[in-house]
């Protein structure tokens, strides 16, 4: 690579990204649409510092004292609540948008660790559940290969309301990604660009909420515990209202969180960062007296152990993760970096989940691209990732002096920004100060 | 002859007995009294069985039915056989919005009329019903069958996927997508089954058809340089 003559000054705002984007819309007369999550930085848990212990607390050994992991998720009225070793979770991904070698990993990996894996908007399928010990079944507006029999399968269900990335949008799925197996499932023509409903068929506002959850719950006999997902705008409020109908826990997705196929308008500027929503979650909880009894997983741009610390102790009871499932399985990995050339792109910057001619075998119903990723390997590989995360958040939890990552508290951290300060309810470091706070 | 009174029962009590029922059940003949407009009645039903609810009944009546035949003598709420998968559901009254949602198969019946979103997301169930329909019937309509024997609001088989619509009295409009078809034989036998197994004595010359332009399948990509 050359260096840029100094002379040549890109502006801030019309810079290289934005005008090639001016350019891709004139010729082709449509949005953008990819998958992956936001690329802007937004404040999140990396502007967020854990206090160690000190003169005032003491730590735990390492490896020797206990440090909890395991996590309850729908004892407020299910019978037979999901009981998981670590409270890091997978996050819904359609079959259809990944190929079944890909869920059979994700439930592999999933199973080895002890915890949940999630179906996604185009049904559940018998390789999933075969290969997930506990699986949740997501409720979708599309309503795509829903049905009771598969309902009674699951270990819970998730009623989904909205995604991180884009809430107030439907799903998507290109025609290329419509194979047989998957026209089939979802009662659709093949090879068309399938738009999912953005809204619920049979209900409207939370009162009708409430009659669906209950219609759910009675039609498995009130044993499976019912999640509700919400992508994070109104938090409060829709955290609030989702507790009121009945759910058993809330999953808050902040508007990083990753997605298979939407229009890059919508990823990048649509519902708030996960910092504020956590805050906004556990705020209606315990304004509701509801902390810890209706349980809140938290989802979007969750990468590292520090990350899932940082969740728990905000207030989060389990996080769920996308992205960093599929990076995990070989998704982004340099060794398809030919593959990623020959598309323009490369390892790192990968984000066309859309298209369905992903290098990695992931994002695709290619038989000869889904044969690259062997499920066994990637299964092992996501396990192995699972156990750092879970490490990772035990070592901070133990520097905390916390036996449990679930006693870690807002108070055993600090706020590096302003922002994040603000958003987080975190006082900035070295002080007491939480600017807004008292109204928001 | 089992009956089942939701003054003294709740609707718990009426679906886990339903449930419970074993496959080869002789028990197969129930009526539900005073429904009063409870939701859930009947709801995941998966049993060859007959269920007659005398009174009006709430939200998600029938819901994700199988197998069982239900019939409602009066009105019904909100999602009347939601994602039903087979069976019978039928409403001697008038049902509210989105009846027969999202069902993948069965038959669904109203004698009277039907409110909005009716067959909204149909997977393939077949909906007849008697009287008419409100705004955006069938609409994301992806397979099976909606006979209206009345008239049909507005933005009727909006966004249609594979769904066959026919109406024998007025559409007020069109949804996006939604284009009245030839009637050909095919079709003529198809309608005339539902108006039969319905009990509608209708002849199927009264009415029309309606499908997908399947213009809405594919976004449309323009490649100006290409084209210039
Ligand atoms: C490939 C892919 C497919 C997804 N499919 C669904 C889906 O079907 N239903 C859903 O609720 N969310 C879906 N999501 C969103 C995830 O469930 C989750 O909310 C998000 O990935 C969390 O953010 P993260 O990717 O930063 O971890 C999908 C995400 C990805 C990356």
């Amino acid at each position: 690579m050359t260096e840029r003559d100094p002379k040549l000054r890109e502006s801030a705002l019309f810079n290289r990204t934005v005008i090639s984007e001016i350019q891709r819309a004139a010729e082709t007369g449509i949005y953008e649409i990819r998958g992956f999550g936001a690329k802007r930085a937004v404040p999140h848990f990396d502007d967020l510092l854990f206090l160690g212990a000190s003169v005032s607390r003491y730590p735990l050994e390492g490896y020797r004292e206990r440090c909890d992991t395991n996590v309850v998720l729908g004892s407020r009225f299910a019978s037979k609540p999901l009981e998981l070793d670590i409270p890091i979770t997978i996050a819904g991904m359609s079959f259809g948008a990944l190929s079944a070698n890909a869920k059979e990993a994700l439930g592999r990996g999933a199973s080895e660790v002890g915890t949940s894996t999630t179906t996604g908007d185009g049904g559940m399928t018998p390789e999933e559940r075969g290969h997930s010990k506990h699986l949740v079944y997501q409720y979708l507006p599309s309503r795509y290969g829903m049905n009771p029999n598969d309902l009674r399968k699951a270990d819970a269900i998730e009623v989904v309301l909205g995604q991180g990335a884009k809430p107030g949008g439907g799903g998507m799925l290109m025609g290329q990604k419509i194979s047989d197996r998957v026209a089939e499932m979802r009662t659709l023509p093949k090879g068309i660009d399938q738009r999912s409903a953005c809204r619920h068929p049979d209900w409207t506002g939370p009162d009708d909420l409430t009659i669906k959850i209950q219609e759910l719950r009675e039609i498995t006999n009130w044993e499976k515990p019912i999640y509700v997902k919400v992508g994070a705008t109104r938090t409060y409020y829709d955290v609030a209202l989702a507790v009121k109908a009945g759910a058993d826990c809330i999953v808050v997705d902040g508007m990083q969180g990753g997605t298979a196929a939407t229009q890059d308008v919508f990823i990048e500027h649509v519902g708030i960062p996960t910092l504020p929503a956590v805050r906004l979650a556990v705020e209606a909880l315990k304004e509701l007296d509801m902390h810890r009894k209706v349980q809140l997983i938290v989802a979007g741009g969750i990468r590292s152990g520090a990350d899932v610390a940082k969740a728990m102790a905000m207030g989060a009871d389990a996080v769920s993760i996308g992205t960093a499932a599929l990076v995990a399985l070989g998704d982004n990995s340099p060794e398809h970096e030919e593959g990623y050339q020959a598309l323009g792109t490369s390892a790192g910057f990968y984000h066309d989940y859309q298209a369905g001619n992903d290098p990695a075998g992931i994002s695709t119903q290619d038989p000869e691209l889904a044969a690259r990723l062997d499920p066994v390997l990637g299964g092992r590989r996501l396990a192995n990732y699972l156990r750092v995360l879970t490490l990772e958040a035990q070592t901070l939890a133990r520097a905390c002096g916390k036996s449990h990552v679930h006693n870690l508290e807002p108070e055993d951290m600090v706020a590096l920004t302003v922002e994040a300060s603000a958003m987080s309810g975190v006082p900035l470091a070295g002080t007491s100060w939480v600017p807004g706070r008292g109204s928001y | 002859m089992e009956t089942i009174d939701l003054r003294k029962d709740s609707v718990r009590t009426l679906n886990s007995t339903l449930h419970g029922l074993p496959a080869d059940t002789n028990k197969t003949a129930w009526t539900v009294t005073n429904p009063d407009g409870t939701h859930n009645i009947a709801v995941g039903l998966d049993a060859e069985i007959d269920v007659t609810v005398k009174g009006h009944s709430g939200y998600y009546s029938a819901g994700m039915n199988q197998k069982a035949t239900v019939r409602f003598e009066g009105n019904v709420g909100v999602g009347v056989a939601e994602n039903m998968m087979s069976g019978e559901v039928w409403v001697t009254g008038d049902a509210s919005q989105s009846a027969g949602a999202t069902a993948h198969g069965g038959l669904l019946v109203i004698e009277g009329n039907a409110a909005a979103r009716c067959g909204i997301s149909m997977k393939g169930v077949d909906i007849v019903v008697k009287g008419s329909v409100g705004h955006m019937a069938a609409f994301m309509g992806q397979a099976g069958n909606l006979v209206v024997c009345g008239d049909a609001g507005e933005a009727f088989g909006d966004s249609l996927y594979e769904a066959g619509l026919f109406v024998r009295g007025s559409v007020q409009d069109l949804g996006a997508d939604c284009i009245e078809k030839e009637m050909r034989d095919e079709h003529k036998e198809i309608l005339a089954n539902l108006l039969e197994r319905a009990g509608c004595t209708h002849d199927v010359s009264e009415f029309r058809r309606y499908g997908s332009a399947r213009k809405l399948y594919n976004f449309k990509v323009d490649n100006a340089s290409a084209s210039a």
